[in-house]
């Protein structure tokens, strides 16, 4: 057993007994009770548990808990509430951006990490960015619509 | 193309919901993390399992030794098919179609086994890391029997039997036949024809399957969380088999992520888990991981089709025969049978078109594969694809555009209802609207000059249609899968205003992405006259109404959308009844709106929450008789259903280096009858039309001649993703349907159309090498190979 210290949504967790082979994307739900994260596949192909680590995207199915011992991780439970959704959030539901909304909390923390670092000009550099998170509900179209509109709102204009 | 229906003055002086773009009620939870998926439950000290799998495709089992697994840290029971037989009666996918043979539904495998990934044995541990750990000492003697890999090969004399007490496997056999189809093909002008596949395919959810048995010690009582289509079904079945009465059983489908059909049969893991909670007396959680979720669900297609289709000199088809042979897996699904998906290939084959004679044989063939089911479009995605490539090659032969020659063959709308060769009947339905719909949105004659400018050049640029239409909504007269005596056609709504004034309406129809809580909360607030927001609906509970089967074969608009109206109308008249003596008024004088009751040309009104505290708490306001209960419960039954159609068009261009396909353009006409929700309506279109792009381009479950699956992973089995998917188009053409509300089902359309328009494009594109189409997915691999022998014919030629 493992101890480890992370900040998750700001918060501050010190688990003093987590086992090395414990996945993140376990350790969130199951020791966290952050349940938002959603595990697809659990071999990195679907994107669903995609979560920021120290302000990058990445597979919380890929990494084990104890790798992130110091580091601060953003899950969909840190972006909105349900009566004051994020921008992102916000613009997924105008849009119908989800429909059973099992890969929607990695469609937006891939979409965090894209708007904060890319201009996203097209909607062809939008479907790159989204090709590691696949959707089986919506035909992505909406979902492309939600992003292009928050990067549209992020510099202030109205798409 | 919409049009207005709202004549009434009523109707367009209030607020309308049904038809407005009214966002989801249930998104506030689902983007912050809120959801609650059966993997999130947290029963309390649950136990985990895990399912050893077989490794061998068929083999006699001749030993399982599990001492060694029962010492394992946290393990506290391990299971097999001996320690649980006096626990359960097997489940029987029961049909009243002759020529039929019922394999049972076992919660594990019981003397052989008949797939890879069939569930042998389960351990149940106090964490699933724990659970799977145990899992490896678990050994098995297995003796290998012939493996039934292909199901031409099975229906071979020399072929090993997979159910040797069926003495056959050839599991269902039917065919329907109307007119003399021999005469009218030898008299055909041009007969076209060939040998159609649509390999098998996964529906991937991208949920996998999961399930929280949680047990009550107090009363021996269970409640199932299930990720399911059908909690109606899962409770009754389970009820049945482990002897233990709907009030002690209680079977949720919570939120749900995804099914496309593969959460819509029982489980044998759904049925262990019960068995497990109870004679553990425990709860016990189970959730698929990728690989188990795509070798145990569930699986789509796997249909070969002979298929030939005679025409007259002016295009009009007179005759279609086919043979079809379904490689229907190792079991019998429950409840749909084998039967479900091969038959309807037959059933639906004429598609919408005035065929006069028709002759359509199916076997379903069992093979060492897991069983295939219910897949969004059931059987219609390859009739489909059969039906308009054979429309497409007989327009190539008599030199007719494929625009005009579907013009001359659709049932057009003077001639409702109408019975197609194979005996199902359309109602009235725009198909000739939906195909002109499509053709101009799409801009067909500037496409085919687009296409003659770029082939000049030598690129490989088609265009394709296909149009389809399908049965949704269907009531008690049809059974949705042959012969099955459950009652698929009716469902329950259940609408009550408390003593606060909330409104609560309850259905047994199961949302898994639909929208369910949103659209028949619209229907609700039209029709009771109730504010939108002040309507929660539950859905997907068997607690909440006494019998429901679930959220299946683009059902639940048309029937929860019907017992919602009719419940609504009901408890409207209670409403004013209450509201008749508070206002002292005439009840044909009250009109309801927006939670109120207000005196036609006054403005005196009264609220929902004056009249349930009149109602329920106040002992003076109301003479005793007037006390009525405001509660409504109906269960509404469309009897026959109602069709839906639609028409694709795709344009696409095949790269001749890669021999990927590009789609250029995809654009859908529709017709659902009126609409509920257009923003879920076209929703539903894009994510259908997203996975027949995934049936026609990607998506193979690849089995060897062993019976192993070679594209387990997603890495192997490729769905599409954003980038492979175009901008959709969608066009609706609202024709009011003759069941209560005027809906029409929707949900399945997508995946029926899509695969025929762009293998019909694809073949358009690539015929100027003289390549046809038969096989889907087209692959990267299969058009290499048939642009390679395109090319050796042409060189044999010169």
């Amino acid at each position: 057993m493992t101890k480890i210290s992370v900040k998750v949504n700001g918060k501050r967790y010190d688990v003093p007994d987590v086992e090395p082979r414990m996945l993140l994307s376990d350790f969130l739900r199951d020791r966290l009770g952050l349940t938002g994260t959603h595990v697809g596949c659990e071999h990195g192909v679907c994107g669903a548990c995609t979560v920021l680590v120290n302000g990058d995207s990445a597979r919380s199915c890929l990494m084990l808990a104890v790798q992130t011992d110091g580091a601060d991780i953003l899950t969909v439970e840190g972006l909105g509430s349900p009566e004051e959704l994020n921008v992102l959030q916000s613009q997924f539901r105008e849009h119908h951006g989800l429909q059973c909304g099992y890969c929607t909390p990695g469609m937006l923390m891939t979409g965090e990490d894209l708007l904060r670092k890319y201009p996203l000009a097209t909607d062809e550099e939008i479907r790159e960015g989204l090709s590691g998170n696949l959707c089986r509900c919506t035909g992505y179209q909406n979902i492309v619509a939600a992003i292009r509109s928050a990067a549209a709102m992020r510099t202030g204009k109205e798409s | 193309m919409n049009k207005d229906h709202r004549t009434d003055l009523s109707d367009v002086l209030r607020p309308k919901n049904v038809g407005a773009a009214m966002k989801r009620t249930e998104d506030p939870r689902l983007l912050t993390g809120f959801g609650e998926y059966t993997a999130d439950r947290k029963p309390d000290q649950a136990l985990h399992m895990a399912f050893l799998r077989s490794a061998q495709s068929h083999a006699r089992i001749a030993r399982v030794d599990t001492s060694a697994a029962l010492e394992a840290p946290g393990v506290v029971a391990v299971l097999t098919a001996e320690g649980i037989a006096g626990d359960f009666k097997p489940v029987i996918p029961f049909s009243r179609m002759a020529n039929y043979y019922a394999t049972p539904i076992l919660p594990l495998a019981s003397g052989k086994v008949r797939h890879v990934g069939e569930a042998i044995a389960a351990v149940i541990a106090t964490s699933r890391y724990l659970a799977e750990d145990a899992l490896e000492l678990i050994e098995v003697d297995y003796e290998r029997l012939q493996p039934v890999a292909h199901a031409e090969a099975a229906v071979t004399e020399d072929a090993a039997l997979l159910h040797e007490e069926a003495g056959t496997n050839v599991l269902v056999a039917r065919e329907f036949k109307q007119g003399n189809v021999a005469a009218d093909l030898a008299a055909a002008a041009v007969r076209v024809g060939g040998r159609f596949e649509m390999t098998r395919k996964a529906a991937l959810a991208m949920e996998p399957r999961s399930y929280s048995a949680e047990y009550d010690k107090r009363r021996d009582a269970l409640t199932l969380y299930t990720s399911s289509n059908i909690p109606g079904i899962v409770r009754d079945a389970i009820s049945e088999s482990l002897s233990l009465p709907g009030h002690r059983l209680r079977v949720v489908a919570p939120d749900v992520g995804g099914s496309f059909g593969s959460k819509g049969s029982l489980y044998p893991e759904e049925l262990l888990i019960c068995i497990a909670a109870r004679k553990l007396r425990r709860s016990i959680k189970w959730t698929a991981d990728r690989l188990e979720d795509v070798s145990s669900s569930s699986q789509a297609f796997a249909e070969i089709v002979d298929a030939e289709m005679g025409f007259d000199e002016h295009g009009i088809a007179t005759s279609l025969q086919a043979d079809v042979i379904g490689d229907v897996g190792a079991f019998s699904i429950y409840p749909w049978t084998c039967g479900l998906e091969p038959v309807q290939v037959v059933s639906f084959l004429p598609g919408p078109y005035k065929i006069r004679s028709y002759r359509g044989a199916v076997r379903g063939v069992a093979t060492c594969k897991p069983p295939t089911g219910p897949y969004r479009g059931v059987g219609r995605p390859i009739s489909t694809f059969v039906c308009e490539r054979l429309m497409d090659m007989g327009a190539r032969a008599l030199k007719i555009d494929p625009l005009e020659i579907r013009r001359r063959n659709l049932v057009r709308a003077e001639e409702f209802p109408y019975r197609i060769a194979s005996g199902i009947i359309w109602d009235r339905t725009g198909f000739i609207d939906c195909l002109e719909a499509a053709a101009e949105a799409a801009g067909y004659d500037q496409l085919r000059k687009q296409q003659s400018e770029v082939r000049k050049r030598g690129r490989l640029f088609g265009i394709g249609i296909a149009s389809y239409a399908e049965l949704t909504g269907i009531g008690s007269r049809i059974a949705v899968a042959p012969g099955m005596p459950i009652n698929t056609g009716s469902e329950t709504a259940k609408i009550t205003i408390d003593s606060t004034g909330g409104i609560t309406a309850a259905f047994g129809v199961a949302s898994h992405g639909q929208g369910l809580e949103t659209t028949l909360a619209q229907i609700i607030a039209d029709d009771l006259g109730a504010c939108f927001e002040d309507i929660r609906v539950i859905q997907g509970d068997s607690d909440e109404v006494p019998m429901s089967t679930g959220t299946y074969a683009s059902r639940s608009a048309v029937l929860g959308g019907g017992a919602a109206k009719h419940a609504s109308e009901i408890l409207k008249g209670k409403i004013k009844r209450v509201a008749s003596h508070l206002l002292e008024a005439n009840a044909d004088d009250l009109e309801v709106s927006q939670g109120k009751v207000a005196v036609l040309g006054t403005d005196r009104t009264v609220s929902f929450k004056q009249i349930a505290k009149a109602v329920y708490s106040d002992m003076k306001t109301l003479p005793v008789d007037a006390r009525e209960e405001l509660t409504a419960s109906y269960t509404y039954d469309p009897i026959n259903g109602t069709t839906a159609a639609a028409t694709h068009i795709a344009a696409v261009e095949v790269d001749p280096a890669t021999c990927f396909v590009k789609i250029h353009k995809f654009v859908v006409a529709e017709d659902c009858g009126r609409i509920i929700n257009p923003m879920i309506v076209d929703g539903q279109v894009h994510g259908g039309v997203a996975q027949g792009i995934g049936a026609a381009l990607f998506e193979e479950l690849i089995y060897d001649d062993d019976g192993q699956l070679l594209s387990a992973s997603l890495v192997d089995y490729v769905i599409p993703s954003a980038p492979e998917v175009p901008i959709m188009e969608v066009v609706h053409v609202e024709s009011e349907s003759a069941v209560s509300g005027g809906f029409r089902g929707m949900g399945e359309g997508g995946t029926i159309g899509a695969p025929a328009a762009i293998a019909n494009a694809i073949a358009d594109a690539l015929s100027p090498l003289d390549i046809d189409v038969s096989v889907l997915p087209m692959t990267p691999e299969r058009i290499f190979r048939l642009i390679q022998n395109a090319k050796h014919r042409a060189k044999e030629k010169s």
